[in-house]
């Protein structure tokens, strides 16, 4: 039985793309067989993250239209075995996902693979619904900062209210929050708002925090999901969240300053004085 | 019971109040004595209201008019004889005179016999002579009534069916359905145990109300979510976001933050308060008059407060735990 994740936020720029990528990516390393949907009809980024953007011939809306089968849609990932893309169309608006056809093709995704995995467009609207109505669980995307946050609670309850679950009154979805672009010393300046205070307000378990990296948008960029490069501290943290989300406990990370920095600082003092 | 004079401008307020009072109190003791003349039933909790507070003058009104329930007695009266009405009550008086001293009454004319004529001065009279004081008849005919508004008296609307009460056999908590019971039975019983009856039956009929009308909810409530528990209370089991709404007739209690809005007595109750585990709302109101956060007292602040309406002015109160 494939486990429908829904990667949402509520709020734009906040990484839902580039998580998608890389937790994605991690299941399929881990020997899951592993789909990616991008569901930002219109905005199509996840093909430009995932480096398949040349590849593209059908999409995501061909397949509901009838237009084209799953299997001249699905994108094989280059980088990663067990992992496939599903573009969404750059020319189309988000108004072609019908629930529908959206049911219909996550059913047929659902015989083959263990995982499938939602990127949801920002906002809450009809896009962005459609992404979460049919999701097992939900990855909540945030930033440390107040309205990341706002926006945060707002998508959980339209995850408590509009999915699919919540109308058929069946188990709840699972939700997870994973904070990204988390920096502990901007958080000990008092300049961001801590983990702790993000999961008070609110109040679902935390998955995982990325910490703050340069080598996010490098990958983004070269289109190598940061989660291959695990010498990287934010490619380490998206490991664990990925043995989180499959069950496994992992001790988190990168939730402190470091200390090197305070012999750097001393080091810089006496070198100066 | 007389119109509801409230401050409030919704119609439906008044009603609100008037169901509750009558469900919640809707009982008697069935005390006759049918052998007897008027004969007096004890202190039996009625509902009345009619509190005008008079501000002192310092610019304000002068006046405001509030609904309350004021416990009254009644004075059930079965068919009026002068000498045997004053024959009886001065037996009455006799066994509590600090309790008659300077009481407001209420005639009772549910049990009146038919064409009856009842003279209300001579009525007045003998309960002014046990220093009683008749401000109102409830029920009766059309004709007792307009003699009632001659007589000076206010006029109550009749008592809906009620029910007689358990006896003190039945009367244990365990044992919660009240039953049918005869009079001679009742006869046997002191007042003590009646009035213990009494209290028991009041208890259990407000919890059962309650019950019938709380909503509970388990989930967060989440920003951009509303709720709201029409003709009761709100229970939140969990955090009210910043951007979130509840609302509830009755009170209102979050038992985690309070981030978001919270309006209590929506439809004008200004006795609903509003308990959190932790205020940080963004807006709290009791029957209308409300407060924006940064009007929200400091010192409660992040702290399990009470919110309730004193006069027309919002209090926070910590609760100390």
């Amino acid at each position: 039985m494939a486990k429908i994740i829904v990667i949402t936020s509520g709020k734009g720029g906040v990484g839902k793309t580039t998580s998608s990528a890389s937790i994605s990516t991690g299941l399929a390393l881990k020997g899951n067989k592993t789909v990616v949907i991008d569901f930002d009809v219109g905005l199509r980024n996840l093909d430009l993250i995932m480096n398949c953007e040349r590849r593209v011939v059908y999409d995501f809306v061909n397949v509901i239209n009838g237009e084209a089968t799953l299997n001249q849609a699905l994108i094989k990932d280059k980088q990663t075995d067990n992992l496939f893309i599903l573009p969404a169309s750059q020319t189309r608006d988000k108004e072609a996902l019908s629930k529908e056809g959206v049911e219909q093709v996550l059913n047929e995704l659902a015989e083959t693979f263990d995982y499938i995995i939602c990127d949801s467009p920002a906002g809450i609207e009809h896009g962005a619904q459609m992404a979460l109505y049919f999701a097992d669980e939900a990855i909540i995307v945030t930033n440390p900062e107040v309205s990341s946050v706002r926006d945060s609670d707002r998508i959980l309850g339209i995850l408590q209210s509009k999915s699919r679950r919540a109308e058929l009154a069946l188990d709840p979805v699972k939700e997870h929050l994973l904070l990204t672009r988390y920096s502990p010393e901007r958080v000990e300046n008092g300049e961001m708002l801590a983990v702790e205070d993000v999961k008070e307000i609110l109040a679902i378990k935390l998955l995982g925090v990325i910490p703050e990296s340069k080598a996010v948008l490098t990958s983004s960029n070269s289109g190598v999901p940061v989660i291959h490069d695990q010498q990287t501290d934010a490619g380490k943290a998206y490991d664990d969240a990925v043995e989180r989300l499959m069950g496994r406990e992992r001790p988190h990370r990168f939730l402190t300053a470091q200390k090197k920095g305070f012999f750097k600082r001393m080091f810089k003092g006496s070198a100066t004085a | 019971m007389s119109s509801s004079l409230t401050a409030e401008p919704s119609a439906e307020h008044e009603q609100t109040n008037t169901d509750t009072m009558q469900d919640s109190f809707d009982f008697e003791r069935n005390e006759q004595h049918p052998e007897n003349g008027g004969q007096m039933n004890e202190p039996s909790q009625e509902q009345e209201q009619v509190n005008m507070s008079v501000a002192p003058h310092s610019g304000r009104p002068c006046m405001q008019l509030k609904g309350a329930l004021v416990p009254m007695t009644v004075l059930e009266l079965n068919y009026f004889e002068l000498e045997q009405f004053t024959r009886d009550i001065k037996a009455k008086t006799s066994q509590a005179p600090d309790f008659f001293d300077n009481l407001p009454i209420v005639i009772g004319l549910e049990k009146f016999e038919e064409n009856g004529s009842l003279p209300f001065k001579q009525l007045i009279e003998a309960c002014q002579e046990q220093s009683i004081r008749v401000v109102a008849v409830r029920g009766g005919s059309e004709l007792l009534q307009s003699a009632a508004k001659q007589a000076g008296l206010g006029l109550l609307p009749k008592q809906k069916e009620r029910q007689t009460v358990e006896t003190a056999e039945t009367a244990s908590p365990e044992l919660p359905e009240p039953s049918e019971n005869t009079q001679a039975a009742q006869q046997q019983e002191t007042p003590t145990v009646q009035t213990q009856v009494e209290t028991v039956e009041i208890i259990k009929k407000v919890i059962q109300k309650e019950k019938q009308i709380s909503k509970v909810v388990h989930q967060p409530v989440r920003s951009g979510q509303q709720v709201y528990a029409p003709d009761g209370d709100l229970i939140v089991l969990a955090s009210v976001s910043a951007g979130a709404e509840i609302l509830a007739d009755g009170n209102i209690h979050v038992y985690g933050s309070l981030r978001g809005r919270a309006l209590a007595g929506v439809k004008g109750d200004t006795q609903a308060r509003i308990f959190c585990h932790s205020m940080a709302a963004e807006l709290v109101s009791i029957a209308g008059q409300y407060k924006i956060s940064e009007d929200i007292d400091r010192s409660v602040l992040g702290k399990p407060t009470q919110v309730y309406l004193d006069k027309d002015a919002l209090r926070f109160k910590e609760i100390d735990l």
